[in-house]
C-alpha cells in the first residue's frame, strides 16, 4: 500500500517537474512568433489594464524601445537621458529605455546578445567589419529607406564620408553621430619643460621629442597596451602614412596582402620608437583607463587617441578637471619616404545601428538624436565631433575645431583596422601588434599573421 | 521504458520480485526528472559543441562550411594553446604544492587551540565569499604599476625598493594571478579541512600524546591519515577549480600581455567571442572537456578508489 501511495507521490512529482521545466521554454518560442507583427514584445506587459477604458480610444499603443550606449561621462550620458526624456515628453506613447554599458563591457554583451538573435532596437555601433558581419547574419535593420524618405531628406543632412562608414553594399543600417580622427594629445607644460618648442611634424622629430621627454624625467607616452587596441593605433597609423590608401585597398581587396612592404616598414618603425621605452611602467597590462588618467593627471607627455580623449582625461583625473588649458593637439607626424599623403586621418566616429526587431519609432528617435539642434548641444558639451551640417556650430573647443578641421582636410579616411576588418582580423591585427611591443614577434611574423587570417577571412 | 515499467508492474511475478521491481521502479522514477535535466543541459550542449566543432562556423546563421577536423589538427598545433595549456598546469600544480598546505596548516592551527581562532577563521574565509570579478578589480587596483596608485608599488617604493610592472610583465603576471587565485580560494579549502578535523575524535590524538608522540608526530601519523579523505576531495576540487578558470583571468589580463596569463578557458572565450570563431572555439571546449574528464577519471580510478576499499577513513 505504502509502495503505491509512494508511486502515485513519485508520479506526481515527476509531472510536476516536466510541467515546470517546459513551460518557460514552450513560452519563450511562441512569443516573439506571436508579437512580431504588431508590437515588440514589452509592449503588452507594460500596458497596465485598469488604465485602459480612461485613455481616448485613437490612443496610440505602448512602445518601447531599447537603447544601449557607451556614453559614460557624466555630462554626456546626461544629455542622452535629456534627449531621450525630451522625445518621450513629445511621443507619450514612447518608453525608451537606457542601458548604459562600459565599452569593453558592452562589447563582450554584444557577442552574446546577437548569438542569441536578440539585437537592442539602437545600440553604439562604429560601422565597418562588425557592423557588416551583423548585417550578413539579418540581425540589423535597413534604414536605408527612411534615410531616402522625402527625397533624401534626412540622407543629406550628414556628411556622406560618415554615413558611408554605416553602409554596406549601398544600405544603411545605422547613422554616425560622431566622426573624427587620431592623433596625439599633449602636455605642453611638460613639453616646454623638456625644451621642445613645436610639436613635431615627422617621425624622427617624434623620436626626438622622446629623448628629450626621457632625458628631463618625463614619462613621454602613456599607453593602455593591455587594452591592445591603443597600441594598434600605433601601428596603423605608421601603415596608413607609409602605405596609404593604395596598400590597405590592395590588402583588403586581395590585390596585395598584408605582407607588403608597408605593413612590415610600419612594425620596424614603430619598433626603433619602442626601443627608446617611452612608455609608462607596465604599460603592456595596462587599460585605456589607466592611459587616460596619467593624461588626466599630468603624468605623462602624450598619448595616441580619438577625438574623445579630453573627456576622457577629465573623467578619469584626481580632480576631474584634466590637464586644462596645458593641453595640445597635434596631428600624427609625416613618416619620411612614406606613401602615404601626410593629411591622411587614421581615425573613425560613433553611431547608431539599428536591430532587426526596433519599431518604426526607434528609428525616429535616433532621426531626433541626429538632427541639427541635438547635435549642436552635443558639441557644445565637447564630447563628439558633429556629422551633421550646421552641428560644428557648437564646437568651441579650439582643439576639438582642430581635430574636426584635420578629419575634414583628409583626402583619405581609414576606418579603425579592429573595425574596418572583419572582427577575426581586426582581432588578430590587435593581438599580434601587441606581441611587437612585448618583443616576441618580429614585424615580419606580425605582417604574416595578419596576412594568415586576412587569406582566410576576406575571401 | 515505459513498456518495461508496465511489464515489471504486473502482479503475475512472484512477490519478491515484484517489491524488488518496484523498488527499482521507484529509483528509475526518481532519477528520472534530474536524468532528463541532465540530458537537455549538459549531454546536449556537449553533443552541440561536438557538431559546430566539425564547422568553420561565426556564430550567425546555420553552419555549412564542414571542416572535419581541421579545428582540432589546428588547436594541437598553435603554440598560443600549448602556452596555455601549460599555464593551466602551472595553476594545478601550483595550487598542490603550495595553496592546499598552506590551507591545511592554516587549518591545523586555527581549527584547534589557538588564541582568537574564531577571528582567524572568519578573516581567512573572507576573500572566498568575494566574487571573482570583484577580487579581480581589487587586485587589479593593489598592482598598480604607478607607485601613487598601487598599494604594493607604494610600499616598495617607500621601502626604497624599485617599482615593478607587475600584471604589465610576461614574467611576473603569472606569478601575480597565482598569488590572488591563493589569496582567494586558500579559504575555501581551510573550511574543508577544518570540517575534517571535527570528525577526528580528540581521544585519539590525546591517547597519542599520552602515548609519548611529540605534536608533530602526532600530526604526522594520526591527524593525517585521518584527514586523508577530506585532502582527496580537496586535490579533486583544487584540480578541477584551476583548469576551469576563467574569471579572475579574464578581467585582470585578458590572457595578456601576449597569451603569457593565458588559461585554456581564457584561449577558448577569445576564439569565439572576439574572434567570433564559434566552431574553432567549440573545438576547443571539447579539448577542455576531455583533458578535464581525463583527470575526473583518473583521479577517481586511482585515489577515490581506496575509500570503498576501507580506507582509513
Amino acid at each position: 500500500m505504502s509502495h503505491k501511495l509512494f508511486r502515485l507521490f513519485s508520479l506526481v512529482m515527476i509531472a510536476v517537474l516536466l510541467l515546470t521545466a517546459c513551460a518557460p521554454a514552450a513560452t519563450q518560442t511562441q512569443q516573439p512568433a506571436a508579437s512580431e507583427p504588431t508590437q515588440p514584445p514589452a509592449a503588452e506587459p507594460t500596458k497596465p489594464p485598469a488604465q485602459e477604458p480612461t485613455k481616448p480610444p485613437a490612443a496610440e499603443k505602448k512602445v518601447v524601445i531599447n537603447w544601449w550606449h557607451i556614453s559614460t561621462a557624466e555630462e554626456h550620458k546626461a544629455l542622452w537621458q535629456t534627449f531621450a526624456d525630451e522625445y518621450m515628453a513629445a511621443h507619450p506613447n514612447v518608453d525608451i529605455q537606457i542601458t548604459v554599458l562600459e565599452n569593453e563591457a558592452f562589447k563582450s554583451k554584444m557577442t552574446t546578445v546577437m548569438q542569441s538573435g536578440t539585437p537592442p532596437d539602437i545600440f553604439q555601433s562604429w560601422g565597418g567589419g562588425v557592423m557588416i558581419e551583423y548585417a550578413k547574419a539579418g540581425l540589423l535593420r535597413d534604414i536605408t529607406p527612411e534615410l531616402d524618405a522625402n527625397g533624401g531628406e534626412w540622407r543629406n543632412t550628414f556628411s556622406p564620408g560618415a554615413l558611408g562608414v554605416y553602409a554596406f553594399e549601398g544600405r544603411n543600417y545605422g547613422v554616425p553621430w560622431d566622426m573624427g580622427m587620431v592623433g596625439f594629445w599633449y602636455n605642453k607644460a611638460l613639453f616646454a619643460q623638456a625644451g621642445i618648442e613645436k610639436p613635431p611634424a615627422t617621425w624622427t622629430e617624434l623620436l626626438d621629442a622622446v629623448k628629450k621627454l626621457k632625458a628631463a624625467g618625463i614619462t613621454p607616452i602613456a599607453l593602455g597596451a593591455g587594452d591592445k587596441w591603443p597600441a594598434m593605433f600605433w601601428w596603423a597609423y605608421l601603415a596608413v602614412r607609409l602605405g596609404g590608401k593604395d596598400a590597405f585597398e590592395a590588402a583588403y581587396s586581395r590585390q596585395g596582402s598584408f605582407t607588403d612592404a608597408p605593413f612590415v616598414e610600419a612594425g620596424k618603425k614603430l619598433l626603433e620608437l619602442i626601443a627608446l621605452e617611452p612608455f609608462q611602467d607596465g604599460y603592456l597590462g595596462a587599460t585605456y583607463g589607466d592611459q587616460a588618467t596619467l593624461m588626466g593627471n599630468g603624468k605623462a607627455a602624450m598619448e595616441l587617441m580619438g577625438q574623445w580623449a579630453p573627456a576622457v582625461q577629465k573623467d578619469n583625473s584626481a580632480d576631474k578637471q584634466g590637464i586644462g588649458d596645458n593641453l595640445g593637439w597635434f596631428p600624427f607626424p609625416m613618416v619620411e619616404g612614406g606613401k602615404g599623403d601626410p593629411d591622411d586621418a587614421f581615425g573613425g566616429g560613433n553611431g547608431f545601428a539599428i536591430g532587426k526587431n526596433a519599431p518604426p519609432e526607434a528609428i525616429d528617435f535616433v532621426k531626433y538624436l541626429t538632427s541639427v539642434d541635438c547635435q549642436v548641444r552635443l558639441a557644445k558639451i565637447n564630447v563628439a565631433l558633429p556629422v551633421v551640417k550646421g552641428g560644428e556650430a557648437g564646437v568651441s573647443d579650439p582643439l576639438l575645431l582642430m581635430v574636426q578641421q584635420g578629419a575634414a582636410k583628409a583626402k583619405y579616411f581609414q576606418l579603425y583596422y579592429d573595425q574596418a576588418l572583419p572582427p577575426a582580423v581586426g582581432s588578430v591585427v590587435n593581438d599580434s601588434v601587441q606581441g611587437l611591443f612585448a618583443g616576441t614577434l618580429t614585424p615580419e611574423e606580425v605582417a604574416q599573421a595578419i596576412e594568415d587570417s586576412a587569406a582566410q577571412e576576406l575571401k | 521504458m515505459g513498456v518495461s515499467m508496465n511489464r515489471n508492474g504486473e502482479g503475475a511475478l512472484p512477490f519478491r520480485s515484484t517489491a524488488r521491481s518496484q523498488h527499482t521502479l521507484t529509483v528509475v522514477l526518481f532519477l528520472l526528472p534530474t536524468f532528463v535535466l541532465f540530458i537537455v543541459f549538459v549531454v546536449y550542449p556537449v553533443l552541440q559543441s561536438f557538431y559546430y566543432s566539425m564547422f568553420n562556423w561565426k556564430g550567425f546563421g546555420p553552419a555549412v562550411d564542414f571542416v572535419g577536423l581541421d579545428n582540432f589538427k589546428r588547436i594541437l598545433t598553435d603554440k598560443a594553446f600549448m602556452k596555455a595549456v601549460g599555464n593551466t598546469l602551472n595553476i594545478v600544480v601550483l595550487s598542490l604544492f603550495i595553496q592546499l598546505p598552506l590551507s591545511l596548516g592554516l587549518a591545523l592551527m586555527v581549527g584547534r587551540d589557538l588564541p582568537g581562532k574564531r577571528f582567524f577563521r572568519t578573516i581567512f574565509f573572507v576573500p572566498y565569499v568575494f566574487s571573482e570579478v570583484i577580487t579581480a578589480i581589487m587586485w587589479m587596483g593593489l598592482f598598480n604599476p604607478d607607485p601613487d596608485r598601487g598599494l604594493i608599488n607604494a610600499l616598495i617604493v617607500l621601502m626604497g625598493g624599485k617599482p615593478q610592472p607587475w600584471l604589465g610583465s610576461p614574467q611576473m603576471v603569472m606569478g601575480c594571478i597565482f598569488v590572488v587565485l591563493t589569496w582567494k580560494y586558500f579559504g575555501f579549502h581551510m573550511l574543508l579541512y577544518m570540517a575534517g578535523l571535527q570528525n577526528i575524535p580528540r581521544e585519539i590524538e590525546e591517547a597519542a600524546l599520552i602515548d609519548g608522540c611529540s605534536t608533530g608526530q602526532m600530526i604526522s601519523y594520526v591527524t593525517l591519515p585521518l584527514l586523508w579523505g577530506t585532502i582527496r576531495t580537496s586535490i579533486y576540487l583544487s584540480v578541477l577549480g584551476a583548469l576551469q578558470q576563467f574569471g579572475l583571468i579574464w578581467v585582470m589580463t585578458k590572457g595578456g600581455p601576449v597569451n603569457a596569463s593565458e588559461v585554456m578557458s581564457t584561449y577558448m572565450y577569445r576564439y569565439s567571442f572576439i574572434r567570433f570563431w564559434l566552431g574553432y572555439g567549440s573545438a576547443v571546449a571539447i579539448v577542455i572537456l576531455l583533458i578535464s574528464l581525463a583527470f575526473s577519471i583518473a583521479y577517481l580510478r586511482l585515489v577515490r578508489q581506496q575509500d570503498y576499499l576501507g580506507g582509513v577513513s
